[in-house]
């Protein structure tokens, strides 16, 4: 990755409200014991609810009247830019990594495969929530049409927003990829996918909260371990503010 | 068993009270990162709030400036001691008594003059004056009987409820509360109702010294001191009949 000027991440920092001095002065018995409380977290949450368990799904009366955009509600990037003007009809999905047939996929590619629909409440690490219908295709089926290898322990979505000079991306595990509400989103509530919302593909992973749910994805690569990618946290703000990589709490 | 506080009611105490102070002043960090409260399922838009929360200073929080990722590491991690010891507690003290002795209430316990003599007992002479050898008044067992049957519970409970991975698998649990930002309202009103209970409870403990001593010694059972009362509710048998046949 390129290592960013010291001076330009802290003032990313500052702007964010968030301070990485407490994340630096964290003593490392502190640390494992997060990590411990994290791990356990995942494993209980997985032996209650079942690798394939259901988070609820609502009624369309339910959904809220909104969908609040959060994080990256633009994308600066000229190209994304004219394809936005246009429908992006040049867009592709790429899916590469450990797979034996990389894909690259266009919006219209994406909408003949079979669909899901889901309305699902999106739960910001803040505390709001909000309620929308998402549909898409499953990630499983996209993984299953690439032939992701069995070397493949993660699965890390590239996307096309910045923050604060850094590109966003995200992670998650094997068991999450093929959870059956694990979509690649390209329409909310009925249209296509607003810019806010992350314009033209999104992830959800519906038992995570909003930061995992990759917005304006560009590419999906299966890889066996994310340390080698941005600082090795696993996403964007795991990186820059030491958010929990599972955040399933 | 001669000690007023079982050993399992001292170290249950302590934990606890290291547990709700990292989790209140975490929890204010928390709290910073979006200052509006709603009701029902969902809830983003601060017009639509039905309280908009302070911003709480950095000597009220841990850590003592904004840093959402560790406010929730700690968080989270002393939710585990905290929950864990609501349940350690709510068990012995089915077990050895202390619930139905000290925290179990009649309807006389609820009258107007059963309050006013608990509180004219309590500023009597100490805790242990004006008469009360033993066992809670009434107004201690009801305060006693909310913070144990209604605050900590609703804590634990709405806490788990706002966890995504939590209502992946207890949808009922966050359905009880009527839904998700319900339950984080319900959270935060447990909170203050826990640290309302937390100063009232410290303020009268600063009355007397012994008192907190005694909640790490164990101290003495005051019914083994002089001749008390017998705690025993029921008739005497030396009301008529005789009490076996």
């Amino acid at each position: 990755m390129v290592d960013l000027p010291r001076r330009s991440l802290l003032a990313g920092i500052a702007a964010l409200g968030a301070s990485a001095c407490a994340k630096i002065n964290d003593s490392e018995a502190a640390g494992s014991l997060f990590e411990a409380a994290e791990d356990g977290h995942r494993v209980l949450h997985r032996a209650l609810a079942g690798k394939q368990g259901l988070a609820r799904e609502f009624t369309p009366d339910q959904r809220s009247p909104t969908f609040r955009g959060n994080g990256s509600v633009t994308v600066a990037d000229p190209f994304y830019q004219d394809q936005l003007a246009k429908g992006f009809p040049d867009w592709k999905l790429e899916v590469r990594g450990l797979v034996e047939k990389p894909l690259a996929l266009g919006l219209g590619d994406l909408k003949v495969l079979p669909q899901r629909t889901q309305i699902t409440r999106h739960d910001c690490v803040e505390g709001w929530s909000a309620i929308g219908e998402w549909q898409g295709v499953q990630l499983g089926a996209l993984l299953d049409a690439a032939k992701v290898q069995e070397s493949a322990k993660f699965i890390v979505f590239r996307c096309a927003d910045t923050l604060y000079g850094r590109d966003y991306y995200e992670s998650i595990d094997m068991v999450d990829a093929y959870h059956p509400q694990t979509i690649i989103a390209h329409s909310l509530n009925g249209e296509p996918l607003p810019e806010k919302n992350g314009a033209p593909l999104r992830m959800r992973i519906e038992r995570q909260l909003g930061y995992k749910q990759a917005k304006y994805v560009k590419a999906i690569e299966a890889v066996t371990s994310f340390d080698q990618i941005g600082q090795g946290g696993g996403g964007f703000w795991e990186d820059v503010a030491g958010y929990q990589w599972y955040a399933g709490v | 068993m001669a000690t007023k506080h079982a050993l399992s009611t001292r170290l249950w105490h302590w934990v606890n009270a290291v547990a709700i102070i990292v989790l209140f002043m975490t929890g204010l960090n928390i709290s910073n990162a979006h200052r509006h409260l709603y009701w029902g399922h969902y809830g983003f838009d601060p017009n639509e709030a039905w309280l908009h929360v302070i911003r709480f200073p950095g000597w009220a929080t841990i850590p003592g400036h904004y840093n959402l990722a560790l406010a929730r590491d700690w968080h989270i991690t002393m939710a585990w001691p905290f929950g864990l010891g609501v349940l350690f507690i709510w068990v012995v003290m089915l077990w050895n008594g202390h619930f139905r002795r000290n925290l179990t209430t009649a309807p006389r316990d609820w009258t107007p003059g059963a309050v006013i003599a608990s509180l004219k007992a309590h500023s009597g002479g100490g805790a242990n004056g004006g008469g009360h050898a033993h066992g809670y008044n009434p107004v201690q067992k009801i305060l006693y009987g909310g913070v144990f049957g209604v605050l900590l519970p609703m804590m634990l409970l709405t806490g788990l409820a706002i966890s995504p991975g939590v209502a992946g698998f207890a949808p009922w649990l966050v359905d009880v509360f009527g839904g998700r930002q319900s339950a984080r309202s319900l959270h935060f009103i447990a909170a203050w109702g826990i640290f309302g209970f937390f100063v009232i409870h410290i303020l009268l403990a600063l009355t007397d010294w012994r008192l907190i001593l005694e909640m790490f010694t164990g101290g003495k059972r005051a019914d083994e001191a002089p001749p008390a009362p017998q705690p025993d509710p029921v008739p005497a048998a030396d009301e008529g009949a005789p009490a076996h046949g």
